[in-house]
């Protein structure tokens, strides 16, 4: 009996189940969703900090042994049970039916806070219209004599950053008040998310030709631009310079690993969702191997124009630096122009210094050290919004780049974002009673309302505060947990025998023996030892945030936070969002 | 111009200039004709150079920048502002396009839904009218005997996967 009278072709239509226009669509929404901000704003943060190249030999081999499995996992679960991910759970086994519902509740809480970091996107984007741009320059105090005190003491992008965008509260217990124009652009987002996924995968399916594709366009033009910049080949050499003692601190294996989580997307009941809508007869193993190296390959060439553009901007800080310095030292003694220049600024100083060293001490010179000014090392927000912004501005014609690059940010988010909300809407629609009784379009509208209306209160002043709290608890450790228990039920209660023969009927060859082992014992094992170092490590230290309070310009703010309710200890992980504020907030000069 | 902003009959003459470096900075004394050989105070000349700057600096085609009045401080202009902020402008335009989107899927989705009813209203009103000899494979679906039909190994094999515990 041939297998073709089993399948005829009306079968994925009569169970009512859209599908993908075109295995294309499925492929680039996978990749969409994996690919997010996380690969342009964290992963080469992790190069920076773990020394350089050396880094990617822990991340492919946390991507062979952790993320490939895993994802093939997801896949071929939807593939095969062609339900989300709550029913797909409940279909695995009853006692399972938790897992889902797990993924299912963080798809919404991350849905929350990942619109409003988009929120800030758009809101950056509009403005980059203007000239000069509006976070290029300090705007002036009350009486017009000088600048603004507090954008004077920091720098006129952190100025925008902290108060023209966020209108930051000094403190997470102050809750300020809803900022406008930030609500106007969160109701914006979801509007774009609503148009978007407004019919599930038929719309979703057209935005990501756009969404998923136009990135990569931006980046390949950064890449150009970045490689023509001075400096730029300081920041590569700096970023990927090997330096193979960093892997002897388990610090570094342990950020690899939730790295490639992470970014893959995994345990949200997303994947779950893509692939539940593909004929059953797919080959969801090579989908898999092609979604994680596309991901990582992504990560790498972002963080080629992440890092040409960032050791650009360190050259001119430099540049800045010096020149300052110089022109001090000229006004002091009086010398003629160019006398002393960049080049023979350190002959220079060393020969006043032995002959005016009183003189020199009372221009109280700060120190200029490039190697200081490359190893900012900035992750998250704190890269888009603060030290990226910065080194636009000294690009000329910034609002073109500006604008290229917040659209840029932009679609990557919005591609993830599309995974999320089908990771809330697919199992919804297959809960009997709401399909029947609402349409979709309406469903999907009350979906994006009520994550608008509780987004709203990300719009407060100390929303970012929050936003963090959400990124480190809602974003982390609860994914973990769901993806251990993800393999362990496939791999133990379902039994690795019959999911075998499943895949085995769907791609028409047995998983081979890296599959096996690494569904039975090789992930689970990680998972766990990732699981346990995290929390130990974070039991360490008490939870705390860094904190932008303009009464103590200057210096650092760490408050103790009381979580109350569960998750006290269960600390986070360096996560996308987490932004290394205080190096922006030191650095005054540049 | 120093003489003439002061507006007080002051000759170029009366303008003293001392120290002058290779820096091209120099200190500069104005005095008084009138009365011999005292200096005007500090305070008006700062006045009369606030005053005219920008004549000061368009004569040297120089700016407040580089050339600099040491303790005189520049008022600054304030950034020009159009009446509306530009970014309510784009984001007008944004919103427009994204509310135009919306209305067009979903009035484009209810005319879909009021299609589908009608046809599959017109294909119920067929059903009854014809007998039509449903065709699955070549043969005629009365000659299949559906119920009696034999077990199909492939879909049998399926039942087995979502046994229970």
């Amino acid at each position: 009996m041939s297998k073709d009278l089993s399948v005829p072709p009306e079968i994925p239509k009569e169970d009512g189940r859209p599908k993908w226009d075109n295995k294309f669509q499925y492929i680039l929404s996978c990749i969409g969703f994996a690919v997010g901000l996380g690969n342009v704003w964290r992963f080469p943060y992790l190069c920076q900090i773990h020394g350089g190249g050396a880094f990617l030999i822990p991340y492919f081999i946390a991507l062979l042994f952790e993320g490939i499995p895993l994802l093939h996992l997801e896949l071929a679960l939807g593939q095969c049970l062609r339900k989300g991910s709550i029913g797909a759970w409940n279909t695995i086994s009853p006692y399972l039916g938790g897992v889902g519902v797990g993924s299912w509740m963080v798809s919404v809480l991350v849905s929350l806070y990942y619109n409003t970091v988009l929120t800030w996107v758009m809101w950056y984007f509009i403005n980059s219209f203007q000239e000069p741009l509006p976070w290029s320059v300090c705007p002036l105090n009350e009486n017009r004599t000088g600048l603004n005190e507090e954008c004077y003491e920091s720098t006129a992008v952190n100025y925008f950053w902290y108060r023209k965008t966020l209108n930051i509260t000094p403190d997470v217990t102050e809750s300020g008040t809803l900022q406008w124009w930030l609500i106007l652009c969160l109701a914006t987002c979801w509007a774009i998310v609503y148009l978007c996924t407004i019919r599930g995968i038929e719309t979703t399916g057209k935005a990501i030709y756009v969404t998923a594709i136009f990135p990569y366009l931006v980046l390949t033009v950064f890449l150009i631009h970045g490689l023509t910049l001075p400096g730029a080949t300081d920041g590569l050499a700096y970023l990927f310079t090997p330096n193979l003692n960093t892997l002897k601190n388990p610090r570094v294996w342990l950020d690899a690993a939730t790295q490639i989580f992470f970014s893959l997307s995994l345990a949200f009941g997303g994947l779950i969702a893509f692939s539940s809508y593909n004929p059953p007869k797919n080959d969801c193993e090579k989908d898999a191997v092609t979604v994680a190296v596309v991901n990582s390959m992504t990560s790498l060439y972002a963080s080629i124009p992440v890092f040409s553009v960032l050791g650009f901007k360190a050259t001119t800080g430099y540049w800045d630096c010096l020149d300052r310095n110089i022109i001090n030292i000229i006004n002091e003694f009086d010398l003629p122009e160019e006398s002393i220049m960049r080049q023979n600024y350190t002959a220079w100083i060393n020969f006043l210094n032995s002959s005016y060293p009183e003189k020199i001490a009372g221009l109280k010179l700060k120190s200029c050290d490039f190697q200081e000014f490359l190893d900012q090392s900035v992750s998250g927000t704190g890269l888009a919004f603060i030290t990226f912004t910065q080194a636009i501005i000294l690009m000329p014609g910034s609002q073109a780049w500006a604008i290229l690059f917040f659209i840029m940010l932009f679609s990557l988010g919005l591609s993830s974002m599309f995974g999320n909300i089908e990771g809330v809407f697919t199992p919804l629609l297959e809960l009997q009673s709401i399909s029947k009784s609402i349409p979709k379009e309406l469903l999907s509208g009350i979906i994006c309302l009520i994550c608008f209306l509780i987004a709203l209160c990300f719009t407060l002043g100390s929303g970012s505060y929050w936003i963090d709290i959400f990124d480190s608890y809602a974003g982390s450790l609860p994914l973990l947990v769901i993806a251990f228990f993800e393999v362990i039920g496939v791999a133990y209660v379902y039994k690795i025998k019959r999911f075998s023969k499943d895949v085995k009927w769907m791609t028409g060859r047995k998983p081979n023996l890296y599959w096996q082992i690494t569904w039975r014992f090789i992930s689970p094992l990680l998972l766990l030892i990732v699981f346990v170092a995290f929390v130990t490590l974070q039991i360490q230290k008490p939870p705390s945030y860094t904190a932008w309070n303009p009464k103590y310009v200057c210096s650092q703010i760490f408050s103790k936070l009381l979580i109350k309710a569960r998750v006290v200890y269960f600390s986070p992980l360096p996560d996308p969002l987490k932004s290394l504020i205080s190096t922006a907030y030191l650095h005054n000069a540049a | 111009f120093i003489a003439f902003s002061t507006n007080k009959g002051i000759l170029i003459s009366n303008v003293l200039l001392c120290n002058v470096t290779d820096r091209v900075s120099f200190w500069f004394v104005v005095t008084d004709s009138s009365k011999n050989v005292t200096t005007v105070p500090g305070s008006e000349v700062e006045a009369a150079i606030r005053l005219n700057r920008n004549r000061i600096n368009s004569a040297f085609l120089l700016s407040d920048k580089t050339l600099q009045f040491l303790k005189i401080t520049s008022t600054l202009s304030p950034p020009v502002e159009p009446s509306t902020p530009v970014w309510l402008i784009v984001f007008g335009v944004v919103l427009c396009l994204i509310v135009a989107g919306i209305v067009f899927l979903v009035v484009a989705g209810i005319q879909q839904r009021k299609k589908n009813k009608e046809s599959t209203e017109r294909e119920n009103l067929e059903e009854k009218g014809e007998e039509t000899v449903t065709v699955e494979n070549g043969i005629p679906c009365e000659a299949l005997d559906l119920k009696a039909g034999h077990i199909n190994g492939v879909f049998a094999a399926d039942d087995e996967r979502f046994t229970s515990l």
